[in-house]
């Protein structure tokens, strides 16, 4: 995990370097005028790519092994190797295409794509901002419930006018999240509970709550006896561009990254949450106090986490009509928002990036399915292999050798040489 | 001395990181029977040169020949085989085991536990060293300095001919530096190699056989034991360094500054690590804490700051109660810290010099307006600092972390000095830190003190207490043994660390001439005869 935290550019370990060979006052030279944090990770995005490919040829494989036409001709495959070679290629290619025109190959496709990414990416940045603040927060699951909940009852129960009736349900929705994050930030301040153990027995409980309210007559539909809520008011449903999936609820994505950016890169908050997750020692030293940024960051991270269960129930589905509140009206997004904040290495940036990514292949995944017969657990697995290979440079390094050159060590004695 | 064969032999070693040679083209003999001194500054490469030794690096060129053989050492295990041990700076003991379950850990046994040979090797190997350790204490229980004896009992058990010490005596009183010292002399006696890292030259002339001092990851020359002070330092740090502090006698504020009334500190187990301590320190003097490791001290400077509870008493800065509890608030009121751990405490490793420059003030002006970061604001302080410091980095957005331990000590007191203070405590300021860097840091400290600023050093360093020092406050036990002059002799400051009140410590330093004496006795020498109420209420007085 703790390749989501950021970690500094590990330009090699240091041991003499600057501190003694530099000559003197070696400020800042006009090359170096770049602002700081600014320089690209060509690292990371080598890493990242390399396992894309990795993860993709890996899924070529299950899809060859899996489809036993195609397994079948490897049964003869010395005698007539054109045939296993046509039927492997055909396959994959036939799938891999679907996927991509299914996740980007027209306007349809790319709006399906927005709306699977939006919360996805709200989510990802709740668990990211906590990951920065050296939290883990496995929560996101149970805030994004919470969100749905507030935000799918202030839609369906309250009657508002326009515009007023949206803001309110978004906001009862952030503050829902927020909640449930900032009680797990409160209980990791006052009483040092572990903020792992605590958001994950919060999932359970958001998740209990959730299935418990839609028995009770104030969230049942009136004449249904299962567990389904009215549908939310067409006042509280976030607008869309007609002919696709695009909403309001994906540009709110983008400013919670925009907005998040700011917090962490350019306030005093943010540097608080960085400084205190960096090194709480030094931060405490330094005056700053650990438990009330604990507890900020809990509340901020829950409200995002909260904005992707407002997504959830707001969002215009296929139909045009939110999907009405019910047991798994938020799917697993709090867990893919881990591996989306992973993904995107804790940065606003690359979350957005890594949420696009895994919306593009929900939204490929499900034409892959229709189109190419091939099933959408597919990409679930080529998710979870994009992560593992993100999760271990190692392992990338050693599958693809000729990357070696470029990459750095990542721990080990070669730090340690550095203490000197 | 270079019979080929015998000893283990380096040539040509060189190790690159990057574009940086940590080690470029370095020969070295290290013989049995002998206490080989690698001397150099923090960065030179001394411990990179080790790590390749010891395998946990390998070498871009070069060959290692033990006894006349090549020997590649992938990692340490094949150095272990080859008769190769550390003794490593911070120890790699498990706490909560006994002294030969520790043991029992390393190599040797295959599966199946023998505890009753690993406790018989450590008592063989004890007795025959003279360490003096028993095989079933638990680590944890264990002061430092026999910790140390265990590490090398590892060594030993594992059958190393060559031992490398990695900046062994950092966390020693000056008497388990002293047994140290004997520890080494009998190990070599018995035809071992010893490999002797080290920055502190006063060690190395005390034991030293052969001095080889590494600047930039180069060999720069070899010296002879006897050889002044100063030209070791010089060899070292590659110019004229000036060893000793130039102060003018202190001008003394009126008042007291910073006065510490009956402060009791509890430690983390629930006893007191501070006991009722009385101390005032005066605008314009340097007062330093002098005592061994673990006898209050750190528990005292983070008490001033803060972020330990005071358990009783109260702390008057300008006369005004200081808020103890509030790192913040004694931030505010104009205390400054420079903590003893500067890698936990004193800096974010991970973030740029800029930003660590303005650490503890980010949220104020000029740095910030509002809730938003004054970005212009913390690079303009942050490239006037160091200028102003001298700080050697690429530039001010370098991640700390990556600087020399003198640099990221420059960039702490950087930003403690960049605010107008009443008072300033600094723990250990120049730990780990070299020649170079220790006279610059010396300088502003006094500069600071000549401001008219209440300064209080923590240090278990002597040299620096007799260079900085205008008092001296011997702590043992959490209580002041006494305050002296920083005149006093090695030989008393050494008893009274160890608890010895200030009269009896003069009668039993023989070596202390009669002049020394009496410039000793005159502060606080009576009160500490009680013993037990050893602070002097008024300290500040005896002085002027």
């Amino acid at each position: 995990m703790s390749t989501a935290v950021p970690t500094p550019q590990t330009s090699g370990p240091d041991p003499s370097g600057p501190g003694t060979t530099a000559p003197p006052p070696a400020s800042a030279g006009p090359a170096e005028r770049s602002r700081p944090g600014r320089r690209v990770p060509w690292t990371e995005v080598v890493t990242t790519l390399a396992a894309f490919v990795l993860a993709f040829v890996v899924g070529a494989v299950l899809m060859v092994v899996s489809d036993s036409q195609v397994r079948s001709t490897f049964t003869y495959f010395f005698a007539r190797p054109s045939d296993a070679l046509t039927a492997s290629w055909d396959k994959v290619g036939g799938a891999y295409a679907a996927l991509v025109r299914g996740a980007v190959g027209g306007y349809g496709p790319i709006t399906a794509t927005t709306n699977q990414a939006a919360p996805l990416i709200c989510a990802g940045l709740g668990v990211g901002l906590a990951f920065r603040a050296g939290l883990f927060n496995i929560g996101a699951q149970g805030q994004a419930i919470l969100g749905a909940v507030v935000a799918g009852y202030l839609g369906f129960a309250v009657h508002l006018p326009p515009g007023v009736h949206l803001v309110v349900a978004v906001l009862g929705g952030l503050v829902g999240g927020g909640l449930w994050g900032g009680l797990v930030g409160w209980l990791k301040a006052r009483a040092g509970a572990h903020e792992v153990i605590v958001t994950i027995m919060l999932n359970y409980i958001a998740a209990g709550l959730l299935a418990y309210l839609l028995t009770t007559t104030a969230f049942r539909r009136p004449g249904r006896t299962d567990p389904i809520s009215p549908v939310v008011d067409w006042n509280a449903t976030f607008p869309r561009l007609q002919g696709g999936q695009l909403h309001l609820g994906f540009g709110l994505a983008l400013l919670a990254a925009v907005g998040v950016w700011w917090l962490l890169d350019r306030s005093t908050t943010g540097f608080a949450i960085r400084a205190v997750g960096a090194n709480p020692h030094a931060a405490a030293t330094a005056g700053m106090s650990v438990a009330r940024t604990t507890i900020i960051t809990m509340v901020l991270a829950g409200g995002l986490a909260g904005l992707a269960g407002v997504q959830a129930a707001l969002g215009p589905s296929a139909s045009g009509v939110p999907v009405p509140l019910s047991a798994g009206i938020v799917g697993s997004v709090g867990f893919d928002a881990i591996t989306v904040a992973l993904l995107g290495r804790s940065r606003p940036l690359g979350i957005v990036l890594a949420g696009l990514l895994f919306g593009a292949l929900h939204a490929g995944g499900l034409a892959m399915q229709s189109v190419a017969q091939t099933p959408l657990t597919l990409t679930t697995a080529l998710q979870a292999l994009i992560v593992l290979f993100v999760a271990a440079p190692a392992l990338v390094a050693r599958l693809l050798p000729f990357l070696r050159g470029r990459r750095l060590r990542p721990v080990g004695p070669a730090a340690e040489g550095g203490l000197t | 001395m270079t019979e080929s064969g015998r000893g283990l032999r380096l040539r040509g070693i060189t190790k690159r990181f990057g574009s940086l040679v940590a080690n470029d083209g370095i020969d070295l003999d290290i013989v049995p029977g002998e206490i080989h001194c690698l001397l150099g500054e923090n960065g030179a490469g001394k411990s990179t040169l080790m790590n390749v030794l010891y395998g946990l690096l390998q070498p871009d060129e070069g060959e290692i020949t033990v006894d006349g053989r090549p020997q590649v050492s992938r990692s340490p295990k094949e150095a272990i085989a080859a008769g190769i041990g550390m003794v490593h700076q911070h120890f790699m003991l498990v706490d909560v085991f006994t002294v030969a379950e520790n043991l029992a850990l390393g190599g040797g046994s295959r599966g199946l536990l023998d505890m009753r040979r690993a406790r018989r090797t450590v008592r063989e190997l004890s007795d025959r060293y003279r360490l003096d350790v028993d095989p079933d204490a638990l680590v944890e229980d264990l002061p430092v300095g026999v910790q140390q004896r265990v590490e090398i009992l590892k060594a030993l058990a594992e059958e190393a001919t060559y031992l490398i010490f990695d900046e062994p005596t950092a966390v020693l009183t000056p008497q388990e530096i002293d047994e140290l010292i004997a520890v080494m002399r009998s190990l070599r006696d018995e035809g071992h190699a010893i490999v002797f890292i080290t920055h502190k030259l006063r060690e190395v002339r005390a034991i030293a056989d052969r001095i080889t001092v590494i600047r930039r990851g180069r060999v720069v020359g070899t010296a002879s034991p006897s050889d002044p002070e100063s030209r070791l330092a010089e060899l070292m740090v590659g110019r004229a360094v000036n060893l000793v502090v130039d102060k003018q006698p202190a001008r003394l504020s009126a008042e007291p500054r910073l006065v510490l009334e009956g402060l009791s500190v509890a430690s983390p187990n629930g006893t007191l690590a501070v006991h009722e301590l009385d101390l005032a320190v005066a605008g314009g003097e340097i007062v330093c804490v002098a005592g061994v490791q673990g006898n209050g001290q750190t528990e005292l400077a983070e008490a001033l700051l803060g972020t330990t509870p005071v358990a009783a008493g109260r702390v008057l800065l300008d006369g005004r109660p200081l808020p103890l509890g509030s790192p913040r608030e004694v931030i505010r009121a104009g205390m400054g810290f420079v903590p003893e751990d500067r890698q936990t405490d004193g800096f974010v490793g991970s973030f740029s010099v800029a930003e660590n420059l303005v650490l503890n003030q980010a949220d104020e002006r000029p740095y910030a307006s509002g809730v938003a970061l004054d970005l212009a604001g913390i690079r303009r302080n942050a490239e006037e600092r160091v200028r102003e410091f001298d700080i050697r980095t690429q530039s001010v957005d370098t991640p700390v972390g990556s600087l020399s331990g003198g640099n990221q000590q420059k960039v702490v007191l950087a930003r403690e000095l960049s605010r107008p203070l009443s008072a300033l405590v600094a723990s250990q300021p120049t730990r780990g830190v070299d020649v170079g860097a220790i006279e610059f840091l010396h300088r502003r400290l006094v500069a600071e003190r000549d401001r008219g600023t209440a300064v209080l050093i923590v240090s278990t360093e002597l040299d620096e207490v007799a260079a900085l020092a205008d008092r001296v406050a011997v702590m043992y036990r959490g209580r002041v043994v006494g305050v002296v002059p920083p005149t006093t002799s090695r030989e008393v400051l050494g008893l009274m660390m160890a608890g010895v009140p200030v009269a009896e410590a003069l009668a039993g330093a023989a070596a202390t001439t009669q002049a020394e004496e009496d410039a000793a006795l005159t502060p606080g020498g009576e009160v500490a005869g009680h013993g037990e109420d050893p602070a002097p209420p008024a300290p500040s007085e005896e002085v002027r």
